[in-house]
């Protein structure tokens, strides 16, 4: 009997917690409210991520298919819709009319052949068209110097390995730019560590999935320098709508420059030792790698160049140390079901390891 | 009629000489197909209400960007809610309701062939359907696991998994699902053997009125489609209980494959719940055209192959899966050639229009709204189904304003059509035309002003199911004009709401046929006696009461 009254009293306990909680959590994110981390005015620099405003072949010759697709059909529409439109007020019953029945038509064959034979010949053309890009996008064959990335897809961000590079890094691709005189595509393996994904910058090529035991391949040529926006695009639980891609194509040269510092060991700057202490000595080295550090956890982004990536979170918010110090303390101020923990620093320790993190450059 | 006079008595009957308790008891225990149609519809309303509420909530969270209404978490239910309910507690039931109700009338049977399957059939799904609303309350089965479902209405996996789906929210789903779809199982069976064995003497399948065909054509997709979505569920429960591995991808399981298990089922299902729609539009075109219906034998031969084509589809959801070439385009093939029976029924209701005497009363209105949308949607289809455009658009908010011109634009739009026609037969009192055409226009504005503008953020590189979206995109607009038109559509359905229970206090009576209608279940009277016909009617073409209306000109004489 006790026993009962007791389980029933921890239930009722841990139900009010979680009430207590939510309330706190309420509060929390009203005050977080319109606080959007520098991204809203970083995305407004960029293109909008319009799938008509192609910059590589694969969303480009998708684009001038979907051209021809919406002409014909927006033209059946226009055609349709106006016999439609035009009979419903041609034939509408007036005030006045008589009431006998009009004439009962049951049918015609001539006319029911014309319009089966039309759409089947459209439908021809349509499948014909589609299959030629599907070919071009598919089967596009592998030039050897092509660059080769992994991506691997985590609840909710991304990683990406160069191996023929040696570096890894996360939520933003470097790609070099691929001239139409000397092209120099970057060929994707797309694996997922959890559960589906899906990779899509809409303005270098369309979705490719990202699904656990399973390597699928895709490919990018982006012909002009810039930043790419894109994100995760199959549904992927709690965080799915932060899980953003930023994909920065830059002219060879440059290219080579941030290879070459990708590829250097992290930073070791006196003055934050205190910071890198810390750092290894809690939690954090179970899920980041800091190369050149006994840091080597594979379940989060490698942080060994993190301050050359434009944001954190997967995009959740712009990279500075302010934003680091609320992530660090707690990434769910930010992103709310991420799976990093708060991390309960007190404050000295807590601006210790900002101050470390901000010097990995 | 002469069923009206023993109808009045037998409702006499039952209004005072039973306690209300033992009326309830009545629709209970009942097996006539005419309440059970009644319940599922009306349960089917109660839902609707409910997954448009939720609806309601994400555009209030989408209205804005970085929007902190609700949290991720929720958001994720409401999705897997709104989704999971519509197709399985609203679309589902209400169509079915429909056939249940109609078919025996329409082909002058007493019943459905089997009436305890259909209460068993219906109190399943209802059953079913309560569960997986009861997970609110039970599915917290490991603290802090969540309650209601959170991952998404076709639940890929390994989302579904116990490692990444905690508690018991995704087992409610399952069984859920697993519990309406045998419900549903049984109504196909039920709808197919009354069409079959039931018809009235004269009444060849080349007779039977366009709805009844494409009944006939929507049970025949239920029954193949709906045991494999019943078996994988089975598959996943035992993934998650007995450390099966089909779809657990950490013990060399498949996620794809569970991907091909649900859409052979899932778009199939999309047939499922647009053939009545065409069904209905057969049926009311004409009469309010006051035109036979144009090439009865090619709309018939059309539904079928609908129903055929559409059992080979199933990939066009998949083909950003990394498929092969080949496979692509085998799948481009079979979903463009849907287009083809498809735009024989558009052309067909257009020249059932075409030469007729329009009555624009609120049916009409519905359907003609239906004609315009249901074309969209079917060239937002032809779109989707080009490979290339695909994945770039698939999975976008582009699908999401596609799929809901199909569900929203035409099938609710049909939805409302059928029950502003059939409402008078079926309670014997008119709905009113004012508050209806109230409701269409408003319903027409709100869906233009919710579902136009997302195809455009699609275009624009927004995700579906996020439950927020950054600044600077380009996508406030967008989203900011789709959440105003929910308040539009919400006040349609709320004058719906009030002319139901207007009319059903103080309607003005119907009568047997109000619209001077052609087919056998405006021969009885309104609402029909329990047993339906007084006498087994027989019928010489398919609108026996065009051929009683017009002795000179009768349509056998054509036929």
């Amino acid at each position: 009997m006790r026993l009962v009254s007791c389980s029933i009293a921890s239930g009722f306990c841990k139900r009010l917690t979680a009430a207590l909680l939510t309330v706190t959590t309420l509060a929390r994110l009203s005050v977080a409210w319109a606080e959007d981390w520098g991204v809203g005015a970083a995305n407004a620099k960029l293109m909008p991520n319009n799938v008509f405003a192609p910059a590589a072949t694969p969303a480009s010759v998708t684009a001038h298919l979907a051209y021809f697709v919406l002409g014909v059909t927006g033209a059946i529409f226009l055609v349709v819709g106006g016999l439609l439109a035009y009979a419903i007020v041609r034939y509408r019953w007036r005030p006045g009319d008589d009431d006998r029945e009009p004439p009962q038509v049951y049918g015609s064959n001539p006319i029911e052949l014309a319009w089966t034979t039309l759409p089947v010949l459209i439908v021809f053309v349509l499948i014909l068209i589609t299959g030629r890009t599907i070919y071009t996008v598919e089967a596009a064959p592998q030039p050897p110097d092509a660059l080769q990335v992994r991506v691997i897809g985590h609840q909710w961000w991304w990683e990406f390995r160069y191996p023929s590079l040696g570096i890894v890094t996360a939520n933003e691709l470097h790609v070099p730019v691929s001239d139409p005189a000397h092209p120099r595509p970057t060929f994707l393996t797309l694996e997922s560590a959890d559960v589906a994904h899906s990779f899509w910058v809409p303005r270098l090529a369309g979705k490719t999935d990202v699904i656990p035991n399973r390597r699928n391949r895709m490919w990018i040529d982006p012909h002009q320098a810039g930043t790419y926006l894109g994100q995760c695009g199959e549904f992927c639980g709690s965080e799915h709508a932060l899980m953003l891609i930023r994909v920065v194509a830059q002219p060879p040269a440059q290219f080579a420059q941030w290879v070459a510092a990708q590829q250097r060991p992290a930073l070791r700057d006196p003055a934050t030792a205190a910071g890198r202490e810390l750092f290894l000595h809690t939690a954090c080295v179970n899920c980041h790698t800091v190369r050149g550090t006994p840091a080597a956890g594979r379940f989060g982004p490698d942080l060994t160049h993190l301050m050359s990536r434009a944001t954190i979170g997967a995009g959740a918010a712009l990279n500075s140390p302010a934003h680091l110090q609320v992530w660090v303390d707690n990434p769910a101020t930010i992103k709310p079901d991420v799976l990093m923990p708060a991390m309960n620093l007190s404050p000295a320790d807590l601006n210790q390891v900002v101050a470390y993190l901000a010097s990995l450059r | 009629m002469a069923g009206s006079l023993e109808t009045a008595l037998a409702l006499e009957q039952e209004e005072v000489g039973l306690p209300r308790l033992e009326r309830v008891h009545q629709w209970v225990v009942t097996v006539d197909h005419k309440r059970l149609g009644l319940m599922y519809i009306g349960a089917g309303l109660l839902f609707f209400v409910v997954a448009g509420l939720q609806a309601a909530t994400m555009r209030m969270q989408l209205a804005l960007p970085d929007n902190h209404l609700v949290p991720p978490a929720v958001f994720n239910r409401l999705l897997t809610m709104h989704g999971t309910t519509m197709v399985f507690l609203v679309g589902m039931p209400i169509l079915t309701g429909f056939f249940n109700y109609l078919v025996p009338l329409m082909i002058g049977a007493r019943d459905m062939a089997f009436p305890r399957l259909n209460a068993f059939g219906f109190w399943l799904w209802f059953f079913g359907a309560l569960l997986l609303y009861f997970s609110y309350l039970g599915a917290d089965g490991l603290y802090g696991a969540g309650s209601a479902p959170d991952v998404g209405w076709f639940a890929y996996a390994p989302l579904t998994e116990r490692a990444f789906s905690r508690g018991n929210s995704t087992d409610y789903w399952i069984l859920s699902i697993f519990l309406t779809s045998v419900g549903s199982t049984a109504t196909a069976i039920n709808i197919i053997a009354t069409t079959i064995s039931l018809r009235c003497e004269g009444m060849t399948l080349n007779k039977l009125p366009v709805m009844v065909w494409l009944a006939l054509v929507t049970a025949f997709l239920m029954l193949v489609a709906l045991p494999p979505l019943s078996a994988a569920q089975v598959m996943l429960l035992l993934d998650r209980y007995m450390g099966a591995h089909f779809f657990d991808t950490q013990a060399g399981g498949s996620a794809l494959l569970w991907q091909h298990f649900f859409w052979i089922f899932g778009h199939p299902e999309v047939y499922i719940l647009v053939l009545p729609a065409f069904g209905f539009a057969s049926e009311i075109i004409p009469v309010f055209s006051r035109k036979v219906i144009f090439g009865y034998q090619v709309m018939v031969a059309a539904s079928v192959a609908i129903g055929f084509i559409s059992l080979g589809v199933w990939a066009h959801h998949m083909f950003a899966v990394g498929m092969s070439p080949a496979g692509n385009a085998f799948f481009v093939t079979s979903t463009m050639l849907v287009a083809v029976p498809t735009g024989i029924k558009i052309f067909n209701w257009l020249a059932t229009i075409w030469g007729g005497k329009l009555r624009f009363r609120v049916p009409m209105l519905f359907c003609l709204g239906f004609l315009f949308q249901f074309l969209i949607a079917g060239l937002t289809g032809v779109i989707l189904a080009v490979a290339p455009f695909d994945w770039q658009l698939t999975d976008t908010y582009f699908v999401v304003a596609h799929f809901h011109y199909v569900l929203v634009g035409a099938i609710l739009f049909m939805i409302f059509a059928a029950i502003y026609y059939w409402f008078p037969k079926a309670t014997g009192r008119m709905l009113s035309e004012r508050l209806g055409r109230w409701h269409f226009w408003l319903l027409l504005i709100g869906f233009h002003l919710t579902f136009d503008p997302l195809h455009l953020a699609g275009l624009y590189g927004m995700p579906r199911r996020i439950y927020i979206y950054q600044p600077g995109r380009g996508l406030e607009l967008f989203n900011l004009i789709a959440s105003l038109g929910v308040a539009f559509q919400a006040a349609a359905v709320l004058l719906f709401i009030i002319n139901v229970v207007r009319s059903l206090l103080v309607g003005a009576a119907a009568g047997d046929d109000p619209w001077d209608a052609w087919t056998l279940e405006w021969t009885t009277s309104s609402p029909p006696p329990e047993y339906n016909f007084a006498q087994p009617p027989m019928v010489k073409s398919r609108r026996p009461l065009w051929d009683l209306k017009h002795p000179d000109d009768p349509d056998w004489s054509y036929e």
